[in-house]
């Protein structure tokens, strides 16, 4: 019964966790071009410029 | 450093399709000075610019055709579409939240379930209800809206029994929590408003798309003129900004941003996407020119009489305002299930209440059963069942070429027995295409194209079209000169040639070209508005799917004839607006359902009042703007998927709704016998979300 009082925290806590993550990413437009993503793997930074 | 703020535009760039288009945009266009930053979206094929504030539009659209890319300016007036987005990331975040609130208590049940008693299952329920009771305050807001906007109205729809059930769910848990019971529903209703967030979401996520490939479609859209100032200079002026009285000067190959009065040059104008006319029509000093018409050949310069919502084009809206009113008056397919639904689940779980009261179980336990029943009825799979398979088949529909704006026009879409075809620009191409090219020698091809391909002329670009697409290859020529209205000159060697319009009077008004060297005319070339190419195989696929297919032109009879012949169809000539719109009418009268394709801004009533309509990606704003698909290229065997998907999608539908049906067929019962515990309640419907989905991921393979 004592472990619960550490270990449900912990759980809930790691979900909350994710759920503010994945909140952030979304106002952060993280996934406002899914596609795009996917492709700016391919692309050159040219020198001197911040990607 | 003083701080310039920047202004920041979006522009629908339609050809962004590779990693190194990103590159070249994002790198190539910050080379300007004038723009700031540069970020593309795939997606959306958009491109956000910051700029320094005196930069003017046409210097923008140059950066972007300076690294081959066509680029339209998106209104900045786009509130509607940013309200949607903004619903669409508000379910998004239900979806997220109900998603953590379902998976901790899911924890927190299982070990109930398994077994938990005494302190630790009222532990264990108390914290369940401090987790579902905040989220089905949150994520059960969209529902709970509906419900009550439905109900103030003295209707009812499927969150009616959604809100009902989940609000009263959550009052009988949190009873059984507080006297130490043994079953509580938490989990149930978390799961609930789970699964039927997804189908929401999914439903707004297609409507998004679909919205988003239309605005990138749109090309009017922020146009403008080259308006002459007093000072005869010129400047760019916001088609919002044009005032009657201003004197524009509409290039070749532009199109007219207001109504007005030619005081100078002489041009032929293409009225097709305003009348459906085909034929271009000459116009002279103080001739009447329209907004939304082409200019074919020369400069000309137009005094305007009439600009935004004056326009001729006013009277074709407000035609189109009156037509769609007939449309809102459709049922969703969900809705319609539930208006029968809806009543059956309320009707059952009274009769369980009350049956239970009467074998004198209490009503406690009474409630307990009631709640169960419509825990177990809850319209999970409904929800689900029909968003799931549009947005399938809309995805797969966007891969072969076809935007859907939402889930209502597939259902409309599927139900069609009747096509009206509009023939310019929607049955033909809609642009001028040489014919005959394969009659000269290669000598001529790669003469005319030489000179051609240094012309932005709309026939310098139909030539250089048609002659690359057969692999010609160009000539050396020098000193390439363009007189506007007349045509190109240059040097071959040391021989004058030239491609422009004919001397000869032999050709009429018809459009054609001549290429002369040394003043001595060589070849003519004629060009026509030509078929698209299956669209005699896309009338009889759609004949052989129970189509009956007619032509609605607004076009002379001399003009459709042919056409109407080649695909063995009948045809009605020179339809105005209001005739289209009626003939439509009177086949409603008879019962049928009309599928209305058409590309004009006449075409835009008959769009708006068809039982579905599609319209071609070259179509005028309002036609895209009109119609409930868009089909792109120059192919016509899109709109034949689109009815099968749609027919298909229906299919699935309904299997998806028999496949509910089926399941409360087993599971009311039980639920009515007192048998569903909260372990089967979450199985059974998270069973039968599964099995709904999965049958709509069918869709996938129908059109390849």
């Amino acid at each position: 019964m004592s472990g619960l009082i550490f270990l449900i925290p912990i759980a809930l806590g790691l979900g909350l966790l994710g759920l503010a993550a994945f909140f952030w990413s979304l106002r952060k437009g993280q996934f406002d071009d899914l596609d795009g993503a996917a492709l700016r793997i391919f692309v050159e930074d040219e020198e001197g410029r911040e990607a | 450093m003083s701080v310039i703020a920047l202004i920041e535009r979006d522009f629908a760039v339609p050809d962004i399709r590779c990693a190194g288009c990103i590159a070249k945009l994002e790198q190539g266009l910050v080379r300007d000075k004038r723009i700031a930053a540069a970020r593309v979206n795939f997606t959306a094929k958009r491109v956000h610019l910051s700029y320094l504030p005196d930069t003017g539009l046409p210097d923008l659209i140059g950066a972007f055709s300076n690294l081959g890319f066509e680029a339209h300016p998106i209104g900045t007036g786009a509130d509607a579409g940013d309200a949607e987005a903004e619903t669409s990331r508000e379910l998004l975040r239900a979806v997220a939240v109900s998603g953590f609130a379902m998976m901790n208590i899911m924890l927190l049940s299982v070990s109930v379930w398994s077994g938990a008693a005494g302190a630790t299952r009222d532990l264990f329920h108390w914290l369940s209800a401090a987790i579902a009771l905040p989220t089905v305050a949150y994520a059960g807001r969209p529902f709970f809206r509906s419900a009550w906007r439905a109900l103030r109205h003295g209707r009812t729809n499927m969150d009616v029994p959604i809100s009902i059930g989940v609000a009263l769910v959550c009052a009988i848990s949190l009873y059984e929590t507080a006297t130490s019971g043994p079953h509580a529903y938490f989990d149930g209703a978390a799961m609930l408003l789970f699964f039927l967030l997804c189908g929401r979401w999914l439903d707004s996520v297609m409507r998004d798309r679909a919205r988003g490939g239309v605005t990138a479609l749109l090309r009017n859209m922020g146009t403008g003129a080259m308006v002459i100032g007093d000072d005869d200079r010129s400047r760019w002026v916001d088609a919002t900004a044009i005032d009657p009285g201003m004197v524009m000067l509409v290039a070749a190959g532009e199109r007219l941003a207001a109504d007005g009065v030619v005081v100078g040059g002489q041009s032929q104008i293409d009225l097709s996407l305003l009348t459906g006319e085909s034929a271009p029509q000459r116009v002279r000093h103080d001739d009447r020119v329209n907004a939304g018409t082409l200019n074919l050949d020369a400069p000309i310069r137009v005094r305007v009489t009439a600009a935004g919502a004056d326009t001729a084009i006013a009277d074709i809206a407000r035609l189109m305002g009156e037509a769609a009113q007939g449309k809102s008056h459709y049922v969703r397919i969900a809705d319609r299930a539930a208006r029968l639904y809806a009543p059956a689940v309320h009707c059952l779980a009274l009769m369980a209440f009350a049956g239970w009261m009467i074998a004198g179980t209490g009503w406690h336990q009474s409630l307990l059963i009631a709640a169960a029943v419509l825990i177990i009825t809850c319209p999970c799979a409904l929800g689900l069942a029909v968003p799931a398979a549009q947005i399938v088949a809309a995805g797969e529909l966007m891969r072969a070429g076809v935007l859907i704006k939402d889930g209502s026009a597939l259902e409309r879409l599927a139900e069609v027995d009747r096509a009206f075809v509009d023939k310019t620009g929607t049955l033909t191409l809609g642009r001028p295409e040489a014919i005959d090219l394969d009659r000269f020698d290669i000598g001529v091809k790669s003469l005319i194209l030489a000179l051609s391909r240094t012309s932005r002329h709309p026939l310098s670009e139909a030539l250089t079209r048609g002659l690359q697409a057969s692999d010609v290859r160009p000539v050396e020529v020098t000193s390439v000169r363009e007189t506007p209205g007349f045509g190109m000159e240059a040097l071959w060697g040391d021989r004058v040639v030239k491609l422009g319009r004919p001397q000869s009077a032999s050709v009429g008004d018809a459009l054609a070209t001549e290429l002369s060297v040394d003043g001595r005319p060589v070849a003519t070339i004629r060009f026509a508005d030509r078929l698209r190419p299956d669209a005699a195989a896309a009338i009889d696929a759609l004949g052989r799917e129970g189509i009956d297919a007619m032509i609605l032109s607004g076009d002379r009879a001399q003009a459709v004839a042919p056409v109407a012949r080649e695909l063995g169809l009948t045809a009605q000539t020179g339809m105005t607006p209001q005739d289209k719109l009626a003939a439509i009418g009177r086949q409603a009268a008879l019962g049928h359902r009309v599928l209305m394709i058409g590309d004009g801004l006449n075409d835009g009533p008959a769009l708006a009042a068809g039982h579905a309509s599609m319209a071609p990606g070259s179509a005028s704003d309002v036609g895209k703007n009109a119609a409930d698909c868009i089909f792109l290229g120059d192919h016509m065997m899109p709109v034949v998927s689109a009815v099968r998907m749609a027919r298909r999608t229906q299919a699935i539908v309904r299997q998806n709704f028999m496949l509910a049906i089926g399941y409360n067929a087993i599971a009311v019962p039980l639920a009515f016998l007192g048998f569903v515990t909260p372990l089967v309640a979450a199985i059974a419907m998270s069973g039968s979300s599964l099995i709904v989905v999965g049958n709509a991921l069918r869709l996938k393979r129908t059109i390849r």
